[in-house]
């Protein structure tokens, strides 16, 4: 099996006409048959294309960086915490935030599938469900966050969330160092998506002027 | 069952590549493919277990060797035809060959935004009270079951402790073969990295399943 995954794409463009044909076809199938109406459809991919995406996570983050009270309620019940900037709903159901600390980095997997906080992150990447993260994270998360370009250091512990459950996990990061007195918005930017999953870490201020 | 999609700890997958400015989807059909899954379990009727059941219920080689949303595509089809609301002619033909089944209700365009919002807790009322508390050492059962179950094979036989108790929420184990919700208590529980790997690994990793009672036992 080694290195498929790697060949994903090409696998995609490779066998991309009869998938797109078999897709089309069951398309066909089920809308003549009135089980689904095209317009729907069209509404839920515009909602995961352009509405629903990490951007709401980094509000989420944003916020909890800059209130104290918002932060604790975040950490206490994530769920209605993230509902109050109006996140909610499918595959984000019940959220738990995690926080990260100078000796504790959080990181979440799903090894049996593909659970992800779609309300707050969207879809998932396609290296989040494929197999070298899945079955990496759980055995050599240094190993996996050094595909990632990330170094922690060595008395760090790392806690890895194994998403077996319909409980979704959203990681709090620590809020980089020289952003004192910056607004929400300005902090919004340096929050990236790998750093709510745990395999990344927010832009420094320096990034950020890049 | 203990399949291709129960990949916590195996080797041989290389390694992770990200994607620089990842697009959400990667071809026209996997945005079809995606909506079509979310859509038809309206008519369809099945649970998010069932439909990982059918996902997950292929030899490994196959799991292993098809992108996501294929095996998202093999599902829906499998589902589809399981429940008789299309035959394998129709897929073929591209068109529908006998009257549609009468189904209890479809998405309609007005509702996606509502159904989203609502999702599908799982969380249910219960008169039981757990029977592990916060602190407890627990043993994750050595279980192999051929049906859907969410126990990963990495923790079976290895003992935790409890980090939190969750709730109590559906079981899937029951729920993706027409059991019922049969609602157990869940758990966070905790495993130290040498306990999983051995003595010889990274003692400064842990890693946490959340896990129904069912799938464990007191480790005192």
């Amino acid at each position: 099996m080694s290195g498929h995954e790697h060949d994903h794409h090409d696998h995609d463009h490779s066998e991309l006409s009869e998938t797109q044909l078999r897709v089309r076809a069951l398309e066909s199938v089920l809308t003549e048959k009135g089980y689904v109406d095209p317009a729907a459809l069209d509404l839920l991919i515009e909602t995961y294309e352009k509405k629903v995406g990490p951007r709401n996570g980094a509000r989420v983050v944003a916020k909890a960086w800059v209130d104290p009270a918002y932060r604790a309620r975040l950490l206490k019940d994530a769920t209605p915490a993230i509902a109050e900037i109006g996140y909610a709903g499918r595959q984000g159901e019940h959220i738990v935030a995690l926080e990260n600390t100078p000796k504790l980095h959080n990181m979440v997997v799903c090894t049996l599938c593909s659970c992800y906080p779609w309300p707050v992150l969207g879809l998932p990447p396609v290296w989040y469900k494929s197999a070298p993260y899945r079955s990496r994270a759980v055995a050599d998360p240094r190993g996996v966050l050094a595909d990632f370009g990330v170094t922690l250091p060595k008395d760090t512990e790392i806690r890895i969330w194994d998403s077996t459950s319909e409980i979704r996990y959203l990681v709090l990061p620590m809020r980089p160092a020289g952003t004192e007195g910056w607004s929400e918005e300005k902090l919004v930017e340096l929050v990236t998506r790998d750093s709510m999953i745990g395999t990344g870490l927010p832009k420094s201020p320096k990034d950020l002027a890049k | 069952m203990n399949g291709g999609q129960d990949l916590g700890g195996t080797h041989g997958h290389g390694p992770v590549e990200p994607e620089a400015n990842e697009p959400v989807f990667h071809a026209e059909w996997e945005k079809r493919a995606f909506a079509l899954t979310l859509a038809m379990t309206a008519p369809g009727g099945w649970n998010i277990d069932m439909g990982r059941f059918a996902r997950e219920n292929r030899p490994p080689g196959e799991y292993l060797s098809m992108t996501y949303y294929q095996i998202w595509l093999a599902a829906l089809e499998h589902m589809a035809k399981e429940g008789g609301l299309v035959s394998d002619d129709e897929i073929e033909a591209g068109h529908s060959l006998q009257p549609p089944k009468p189904v209890r209700r479809i998405l309609l365009p007005g509702d996606v935004a509502k159904v989203l919002y609502r999702g599908g807790p799982t969380e249910r009322d219960t008169n039981t009270k757990p029977i592990f508390g916060v602190g407890d050492r627990v043993r994750a059962k050595n279980i192999n079951p051929l049906t859907h179950t969410r126990l990963p094979r990495y923790v079976r036989g290895h003992v935790g402790t409890i980090e939190r108790v969750i709730g109590c929420h559906v079981f899937p184990d029951s729920n993706a073969h027409g059991g019922g919700e049969n609602p157990q208590w869940l758990y966070t529980v905790r495993f130290d990295g040498p306990e999983l790997w051995g003595a010889d690994s990274d003692a400064t990793i842990k890693v946490s399943v959340d896990a129904w009672e069912p799938y464990l036992s007191p480790a005192t």
